[in-house]
């Protein structure tokens, strides 16, 4: 063997055991770091990966309004808010070690940001303490707080959402049972998000006689859906709903608008954002569900921007500051900031843990006072958590795509609690069924104060 | 000067035959042993423990399996991840049936599960090789995948379409399910690697692990000296799809806790590969090297920053690994194209005549 061979492997050599001392150094550290004072809400987010496009405005959403928090009152009821943003990619593996990483600082709530992530940690809530939020995706059957005590996901299910979805097909067809006889195509994410729904989906398509068509796309093809939208404009169904997430919606959108699917007649659940359908010519007049605000023309809006944006402390670009997604990490640090705010009250505490968010939780009722006294009046509707209720299943409208921005096109629509609560209960019962041995819960229920 | 041989005689047959001939080698694992079986649960945290080694623990038994098909037979295959699920969700589906059996019955028994499966896909490789048999596990990655997702049945018929580790015992201690403790499940998962390492090691010593190898070098040659290519083949396809499925079942039960199809995918077929290309194709120990190094250096990267009081945003330190671990990678690759299994070797070769190299 020559000399230089051997500087080579000696110097990978030493590499190597750089690195081994390196890894039980860290692992040592990692627990120790960041215990500071205050209540520590770490952010699971992703602003890496195929996901990125949406994870990046909600990400900067969650984390501006806490900032805003923050700067503007020093906290929640004085004690600030220690933040950490732990990147997932919207990886399972990623959020399990963020989730472990995460742990041992006291976290009061975790909100994963993936459903494939929220379900492992569904049953290690209770054991370690850590009440989950899952807004608007995750397990719906975890709506029931008498299962699931410290799973939390408002305002609305999936199943809410299809519920709302076809109801307002049923009114634009002028009553729902003018739906008979008709076609609906439901095109989906091929995971467990976009096929949760279909058992539901069908159960209607019987009840009220319209014909369901699938076209799944799969999670590796999410930027390849040709081959779905031939056979969408070979079945023409009326109405087209979707479920997608990331990649797939803008893809989605172009391949519609290229068959000149009439864009007045797809619907999507309330995952699309800005990004994924500005620029695409003939995307005029596509619709999608949506419980909140757009735009800055709230108080608390202003207060971010004053405080955060200008100072410089976001890491959003100034013009993506009230955009959909962005609003919708909003929206999740206003129930995170009143999860807290509400432990407070009920226990009297300042430096609250998870324990008392859950109960926190279990009582948030933002009424149209509070929200006013938050600055978001008319930001969003009123939602009431109970001990048994864990969703809300509130009501949200339809808004459409103007070429330009989003325009609210409708009132609040209720979703089909008829048809949604039994699948509902079915769920529940059969995972706590299922998983021998689910814990049956013990946690006391606060009165509503 | 401490690492040579010098002084140990061999008066058996057997004694100069042994896997580790040396006795610095075998003191050597010795401490490695008692390290990872005493040291790492008593000291370690609970990160530590539940997010570095016991995946770490995990990905290093599914590379032995894949070397075992790629790098001691020749075979190269696509379809580790799938087989990985095949073990999952027999695991998932033995246990819902029969609740009372232990856990461990149930896991292992999904590794023969996982190796009929694999010895189904790996008939074809009796009349293709090399990239045509790429394209062969690819179908089996590809098929078993859409199997996952479209067979209510595998999960049970769970709305969430996902597959949850319910709560079971080892001597009335959980060891699956949210109750269990890191170091009750790390134990598990060490335990098990370690005697199914131990096994490979001897399986691969043996009269089969030789077949296997000259298959490997030349299969007609092979054919032609007696080793039946049907039987040996389909064993290594077998043999490699259970310890996959092992690992698999592992996995789901005793790390993640739930799975998704997704969690399957040919992603995770492909990082198990670059374990095994870097660990070092044909060798055991290259497995634990190359699933410590793909699988562990990204953490330590991700905790640098943050260990070191510096300030950078999770998304940039996600960024610089995914930069510095290629880097990396290219880096060894050059070092050692052979794998950091040889690079060791070479490193104990110089330890033995150190310091007054020839």
């Amino acid at each position: 063997m020559t000399k230089r061979k051997t500087g080579t492997a000696r110097r990978a050599l030493a590499a190597a055991a750089l690195f081994g001392a390196a890894a039980l150094g860290l692992a040592s550290t990692a627990r120790e770091a960041a215990a500071q004072e205050g209540v520590y809400v770490p952010l699971f987010t992703y602003r890496t990966g195929p996901f990125a496009g949406s994870g990046i405005p909600i990400a900067d959403g969650m984390r501006d309004y806490l900032t805003m928090l923050n700067e503007r009152d020093g906290g929640i009821g004085g004690v600030k808010i220690v933040l950490d943003e732990c990147e997932t990619g919207y990886d399972t593996k990623k959020g399990l070690e963020c989730y472990d990483a995460v742990k041992g600082k006291k976290p009061v709530i975790v909100n994963p940001w993936s459903t494939g992530i929220t379900l492992p940690l569904i049953p290690k809530a209770s054991v370690d303490k850590i009440p989950i939020l899952s807004m608007a995706y995750g397990l719906s059957a975890s709506a029931r707080g008498d299962i699931f005590p410290w799973v939390f996901n408002p305002p609305d299910t999936y199943w809410d959402g299809l519920g709302i979805i076809l109801r307002y097909i049923g009114q634009q067809e002028g009553g729902i049972e003018k739906l008979k006889g008709k076609k609906i195509g439901y095109i989906y994410f091929d995971g467990g998000f976009g096929k949760e729904p279909i058992p539901l989906f069908e159960q209607m398509a019987k009840d009220f006689g319209f014909e369901l068509k699938l076209y799944p796309v799969a999670p590796g093809d999410m930027q390849n859906q040709s081959s779905q939208w031939l056979s969408v404009r070979r079945d023409r169904p009326e109405y087209m709903v979707m479920y997608g997430w990331g990649a797939m919606n803008p893809t989605a959108i172009k391949e519609a608008a290229k068959i000149n699917y009439p864009m007045e007649k797809f619907v999507s659940i309330w995952w699309p954002g800005e990004d994924d359908i500005r620029g695409t010519d003939g995307a005029k007049g596509f619709k999608m569900i949506n419980w909140h605000g757009i735009g800055t023309d709230f108080p608390a809006l202003k207060d971010i921007q004053k405080h955060v944006v200008d100072k410089g402390l976001s890491k959003a670009n100034k013009d993506k500051v009230g955009e959909l997604l962005y609003n919708r990490g909003v929206y999740n640090s206003l129930l995170i900031a009143e999860g807290i705010a509400q432990a407070q009250k009920i226990t009297g505490k300042k430096m609250v843990d998870g324990a008392d968010v859950r109960r926190g939780l279990e009582n948030i009722n933002l009424d149209e006072a509070r929200l006013k006294e938050l600055g978001l009046a008319g930001f969003t509707g009123t939602l009431k958590l109970t001990c048994d209720n864990h969703n809300g299943h509130r009501s949200a409208f339809i808004q459409q795509w103007d070429g330009a921005k989003w325009v609210k096109i409708s009132d609040p629509i209720e979703p089909m609690a008829d048809k949604v609560k039994p699948a509902l209960d079915a769920a529940a019962q059969d995972y706590a069924e299922k998983n021998a041995g689910w814990p049956k819960r013990t946690e006391p229920c606060d009165k509503a104060s | 000067m401490f690492y040579r041989e010098a002084g140990q005689y061999k008066t058996s047959y057997a004694a100069d035959m042994a896997v580790f001939p040396i006795r610095q080698d075998r003191i050597g694992l010795a401490v490695i042993l008692f390290t990872a079986f005493v040291l790492i649960p008593a000291f370690g945290n609970q990160f530590f423990l539940s997010s570095v080694m016991i995946p770490t623990l995990v990905f290093a038994l599914a590379a032995i399996g894949l070397n075992i098909l790629t790098g001691y037979t020749g075979l190269i295959s696509l379809g580790t991840a799938a087989f990985m699920g095949v073990g999952a969700y027999a695991c998932y589906k033995l246990t819902t049936w029969f609740p009372g059996v232990n856990i461990i019955v149930w896991i292992i028994a999904s590794g023969f599960v996982s190796a009929f499966v694999g010895a189904m896909f790996g008939l074809p490789s009796l009349r293709i090789k090399g990239f045509y048999l790429v394209v062969a596990t690819l179908a089996a990655q590809f098929f078993l995948q859409w199997c996952f997702g479209r067979i209510p049945w595998l999960v049970n018929y769970n709305t969430s379409g996902a597959i949850e580790a319910p709560e079971r015992f080892l001597f009335g201690i959980p060891i699956t399910g949210a109750n269990a403790t890191p170091e009750s499940r790390y134990l598990v998962v060490l335990g098990v690697v370690a005697l199914m390492t131990w096994f490979a090691s001897n399986l691969v010593h043996g009269r089969v692990g030789r077949a296997w190898m000259a298959v490997r070098d030349m299969d007609i040659a092979a054919e032609l000296m007696g080793i039946r290519l049907l039987t040996t083949k389909l064993l290594a396809f077998a043999v490699s799809s259970f310890y996959c499925g092992v690992s698999g079942a592992l996995m789901v039960f005793l790390w993640y806790g739930s799975a998704e199809p997704e969690v399957f995918v040919i992603n995770q077929s492909f990082l198990i590969l670059f374990m095994v290309i870097i660990g070092g194709l044909g060798s055991l120990v290259g497995s634990f090297m190359g699933a410590a190094l793909i699988y562990m250096l990204p953490i330590v990267l991700r905790l640098l920053p943050a260990a070191l009081g510096v300030p950078i945003a999770a998304a940039t330190v996600e960024h610089l690994q995914f930069i510095i671990v290629g880097v990396l990678i290219i880096v060894f690759l050059i070092a050692e194209p052979h794998g950091l299994a040889r690079l060791w070797q070479t490193g104990k070769q110089k330890l033995r005549i150190w310091p007054f190299p020839y």
